[in-house]
């Protein structure tokens, strides 16, 4: 073996170490890389208690109202599985609409609504001409999901 | 090796590569020109607007061959670095060397636009998502790799120390590309992949697929252009173009 198919191998084997130990380090990390929790982590708790996170799903078709002021909204965000009550008082994001996605930020009420103190939109990673778009939405029967990563599937 | 009946292994020899790369510049250049102004005009003009995002969306055309770019860029230095390591080859690690601001740049340019775009839809400029901080990850390892050479005066530590941390750098890669799907973020997953048919209209595939030749040509050119540079500062010969002086040799050395 001449020396360079040795300093390879090494570069090689170094490598390898490398994606292991960072796959390990991901994995361990796991819980802290993600940028929202799901409606259903909701359900079951698993949200980090007394301080704020972030939620994100799809906001409930109908689910949207606005109370006098103009400013305070409140609409529902679902998985599909489970749904949260927000409550977010200020301007919503010009991509805001009911079946599209969200992520709020806040804390979550004793009552069991999410207080929002920011609101995003989440939009998917479709691209179409508006024609294309409404010819998609007579085809499809309601519900059918156009994205696998719109709403996260409950884990 | 000679089985185009070319010697491939001659222009690896930077004196032969110098002139070699002065030849291929104004050809990669006209092509990056042509390919960018017609991606362009397709992105621009002949596009659909979006169902949900309006013209906004308009900055994919910049923004994901960017994106791209800073990935292949990376993988490509981090290639040169690992060739060069184990080669003991100096070229190899000049190509890494011409390599580096042409990602640092496509990095940041990937990062501005998604910031330029992240306002109208999102609602915020920046997040600390999974996909974000990686790319802004990226940048920083670029911006790295660039200073940790340029604080080295000795070429050969240079080289090995920025090669090293190159092959390091490139696990970022696949966590930057799967970040999408690997954990929930803000970012929207990928619309254009390998395994599964674009989620986009035929034409703003073609915009941004010609946005992205015509990128990797403006790379190419823009990575001669400098590895030219690099070959000059680096291999200063005395018998190079002109006759030297014995000063001039005594500074090159």
């Amino acid at each position: 073996m001449k020396p360079r198919h040795k300093r390879f191998i090494l570069i090689g084997l170094g490598l390898i170490a490398l994606a292991v130990a960072s796959m390990l380090v991901l994995n361990a990390f796991q819980s802290n890389l993600v940028f929202f929790f799901t409606p259903t982590q909701v359900a079951n708790a698993e949200v980090p208690k007394g301080r704020g996170f972030r939620i994100g799903g799809m906001v409930e078709n109908g689910s949207l109202t606005r109370e006098g002021d103009g400013l305070t909204v409140h609409f529902v965000v679902t998985d599909l599985a489970k749904r949260v009550p927000v409550t977010f008082k200020g301007i919503l994001p010009d991509l805001f609409k009911e079946g599209k996605g969200v992520v709020a930020q806040g804390q979550l009420g004793a009552d069991g609504t999410f207080l929002a103190s920011e609101v995003l939109a989440k939009h998917d990673e479709n691209y179409m001409p508006p024609e294309a778009a409404d010819a998609l939405a007579k085809a499809k029967t309601a519900g059918a999901q156009s994205s696998r990563t719109l709403v996260v599937n409950p884990r | 090796m000679s089985f185009t009946g070319i010697n491939w292994f001659k222009y690896s020899s930077p004196q032969a590569f110098h002139p070699l790369a002065g030849r291929m510049i104004p050809w990669f250049s006209a092509a990056a020109l042509v390919l960018i102004g017609v991606g362009l005009y397709i992105g621009f003009f002949v596009a659909p607007t979006d169902f949900q995002q309006g013209d906004a969306y308009r900055i994919i055309f910049v923004h994901v061959p960017a994106a791209w770019m800073s990935m292949f860029l990376y993988v490509i230095m981090a290639a040169w670095a690992g060739l060069g390591l184990g080669l003991n080859a100096r070229p190899s690690f000049m190509m890494a060397q011409a390599i580096a601001p042409t990602g640092a740049m496509f990095t940041f340019l990937a990062l501005l636009t998604g910031s330029m775009w992240g306002k109208p839809t999102w609602g915020a400029w920046w997040v600390w998502d999974a996909r974000l901080t990686s790319e802004l990850i990226l940048l920083f390892q670029y911006i790295g790799i660039i200073l940790l050479r340029a604080s080295i005066d000795d070429l050969r530590r240079a080289d090995r120390a920025s090669a090293v941390f190159a092959l390091v750098g490139v696990v970022n890669v696949p966590i930057i590309y799967f970040s999408v799907r690997w954990w929930n973020t803000l970012h929207q997953g990928a619309s254009v992949s390998m395994t599964a048919s674009p989620k986009m209209a035929a034409t703003m595939v073609t915009a941004m697929l010609v946005m992205t030749l015509g990128f990797w040509m403006y790379s190419i050119a823009v990575t001669l252009a400098r590895m030219r540079c690099v070959i000059v500062e680096r291999e200063r010969q005395p018998a190079w173009g002109k006759n030297a002086s014995i000063q001039e040799v005594a500074e090159a050395r």
